[in-house]
């Protein structure tokens, strides 16, 4: 049986769903003769080809997230968010409450050990943020949530065997956390 | 003739980066830059929370080493009350620390730098990444699995779990060890600190079998800055902040409660990640590198008998008291890695380990309070001010990675200057030039806690800034 291809990305995130991914220790191990990684932050494969299953990471807080978010939906039959940031947001998404122009005067301007004389705030080759930072699915379309900062590991694994078993996963309450 | 080249993104470090190359007539490298394209904030979203949310608030800069945000935070805090936690709560909260160190240090190692030292830089890219060595060398594969694992249970045990554990609080530690709980823990030590010490030496040997190539590799002399305690050993989580020089000469000593005297952020116009510097030096010339070589240049000693064993044969073999070659981070990270195990042991057999005293109590607030430790990947500071009910009212973190700004620029131009010649570059070549960024185990997730996150991405331009042609990593 081919093996099914996997391709991950992370965006405005802290990169811990990806962490707890790895968190499956031998089990990961175990998977890896079923599934193959494709475009990934652990491979160096650095553009996305068609696959079965995209999982993103992280919420959309720039041009660039949403640029990269396009592409995984566009190459992926299924597309999971994988945590908190993705599905609802999570902590990225404090920064709502605040202006954009607030948020970077306070990083590059006035925090106690910033020397910043000509009060430079980047602008050269770094996309410029949106106002505000939004879930994946406010952009494109989802077809499965694993919740959790960040989900356990063993909802997904359950979500991944569901999914090589032709299931789209429902995960089961006991696996789910919100946080 | 203009030409430009795109790799996108950088893989196999943590976070979104980009490196931009310019060319000059003769198709040479003339500049080069390293951009960290995300920021997401922390320093201004906090504003408002009130001070004992921000352990389980910063740790979200990172999911590789959340724990070293918590920690730090939770040292902040514990100036705020203006409390010395309890004997057992710190002792608690430095096993938690070790158990990061171990997981974070492996993780790099195995899943993320060893395909580029076990396969070659040039290997071919389908199977340089941690399927290749799943494949390749199983036992080498797995032997990094359960390493992060144990490391990972550590930090599980004591806060409930892996990742964004809830455990430091300010003033102390939610939960203590109990007896069960520390004997499974001591079950596996010994074997942890035996395969660390064969990792150490698989290292060891190739930094012998590479020789020159690994010596010079992106090496340049800088600052590094690391805590040490107060007889000088490497200390990963409290001390003194020491700064010494590319001889291994201290330039300064000092406390993390004067910090903003001696370190300052640069801003440049191309890259979301600042720039620190030592203020004495100004900048660019007070940049200095952090993080397992940092530490190991700076200090005088290691207090555990297998690391300073080790630490005296790494001396020995770069013939001098500092190593400059940007692949020496690979060696340090390991020997500390080992020291982590080692003190780990020495933790979990102190008697205080299981006791019940874990929190300190406190009728009164400090205005503000500054929290340090190592963090994997370098110094880490969180600094808080808070109002008198309690709300922070500033917020300032130095983050581990940004310390590490100027260094990782500067091995992308040595690297970039040395194999990069005209615009048609084969791809073992770029790989190089994300080998000398992977050294600093840069995390680009918690570099860019302001604000973003950084995919990494090659721009060859010529010398009017023309881009032409776009090259970009692909199978
Ligand atoms: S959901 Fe939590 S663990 Fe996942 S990226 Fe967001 S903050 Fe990190």
């Amino acid at each position: 049986m081919a093996k099914v291809k996997i391709a991950s990305t992370w965006l405005e995130c802290c990169s811990g769903c990806h962490m707890s991914l790895l968190d499956l220790d031998e089990k990961l191990v175990e998977l890896l003769s079923k599934i193959e990684f494709d475009a990934s932050p652990i491979t160096d494969i650095k553009e996305f080809h068609p696959v079965d299953v995209g999982i993103v990471e992280g919420s959309v807080g720039n041009e660039e997230q949403l640029e990269v978010l396009k592409k995984i939906r566009e190459n992926s039959k299924i597309l999971i968010a994988l945590g908190d940031c993705a599905c609802f947001g999570g902590i990225p998404a404090m920064r709502n409450f605040f202006k954009k122009e607030d948020v970077l005067k306070r990083v590059y301007i006035e925090t106690e050990s910033t020397v910043n004389p000509k009060k430079t705030i980047p602008h050269v080759d770094v996309p410029e943020l949106f106002p505000a930072v939004k879930p994946i699915d406010q952009f494109v379309k989802v077809d499965v949530y694993i919740p959790g900062c960040p989900p356990d590991p063993r909802a997904i694994e359950y979500a991944l065997k569901e999914l090589l078993e032709g299931r789209i996963p429902v995960i089961p309450t006991e696996l789910l956390s919100y946080e | 003739m203009a030409q430009k080249l795109e790799i996108f993104p950088v893989t196999r470090v943590e976070g979104h980066g980009k490196v931009t190359i310019y060319l000059n007539d003769a198709g040479e490298v003339e500049k080069t830059y390293f951009h960290v394209t995300q920021v997401r904030g922390f320093e201004k979203f906090c504003e408002g929370r009130v001070f004992w949310e921000m352990p389980v608030i910063t740790q979200r800069a990172c999911g590789i080493c959340p724990v070293s945000h918590h920690l730090a935070s939770a040292k902040a805090t514990d100036k705020l009350l203006g409390v010395e936690i309890p004997p057992t709560a710190k002792k608690l909260r430095e096993l938690m620390h070790m158990g990061q160190i171990v997981q974070s240090h492996s993780l790099h190692f195995f899943h993320l730098a060893s395909p580029d030292l076990l396969f070659g830089m040039d290997a071919d890219p389908k199977i340089r990444n941690v399927v290749g060595v799943v494949e390749k060398h199983p036992d080498l594969a797995l032997r990094g699995v359960k390493l992060r694992k144990y490391g990972q249970e550590v930090i599980k045990i004591l806060g409930g779990k892996r990742i964004h554990p809830r455990f430091a609080i300010p003033g102390g530690v939610s939960k203590g060890l109990s007896v069960e709980e520390r004997d499974s823990l001591l079950k596996d030590i010994d074997w942890v600190i035996s395969e660390l010490k064969d990792t150490v030496k698989l290292i060891r040997n190739l930094a012998e079998e590479w020789g020159d190539k690994f010596r010079n590799f992106a090496s340049f002399p800088s600052l590094y800055m690391g805590l040490v305690d107060e007889k000088g050993n490497l200390d990963l989580y409290h001390g003194k902040i020491r700064l010494c020089d590319y001889r291994g000469k201290i330039i300064d000593e000092f406390s993390e409660d004067n910090y903003l005297e001696k370190i300052g952020e640069w801003v440049e116009p191309w890259s979301y990640m600042k720039f620190p510097f030592y203020k004495d030096f100004g900048y660019p010339e007070g940049s200095y590198r952090v993080g397992p070589l940092g530490r190991i240049n700076c200090c005088d000693d290691i207090s555990t008998p297998l690391a300073k064993e080790e630490l005296k044969i790494f001396r020995d073999m770069i013939g001098s008291r500092v190593a400059e070659g940007s692949l020496f981070y690979h060696y340090a990270r390991m020997i500390e890695a080992l020291h982590a195990a080692e003190k780990l042991k020495e933790l979990l057999e102190d008697p205080d380990i299981t006791g019940t005293e874990l929190r300190a109590v406190s009728r009164d607030f400090n205005p503000e309070g500054v929290g340090v430790l190592e963090a994997p990947r370098g110094t880490l500071i969180h600094h808080y001010k808070i109002n008198e009910s309690g709300e922070i009212i500033k917020a300032n973190l130095i983050v581990a990675t940004v310390n590490n700004n100027n260094a990782m620029n500067k091995a992308v131009e040595l690297v970039a200057k040395e194999y990069i010649k005209g615009p048609d570059v084969k791809e073992g070549f770029l790989n190089m030039v994300e080998v000398a960024i992977r050294c600093y185990d840069p995390c680009l997730s918690c570099a860019t806690h302001a604000l973003g996150k950084m995919p990494l991405e090659i721009l060859i331009y010529d010398s009017e800034g023309n881009g032409l042609r776009k090259l970009v990593r692909d199978l």
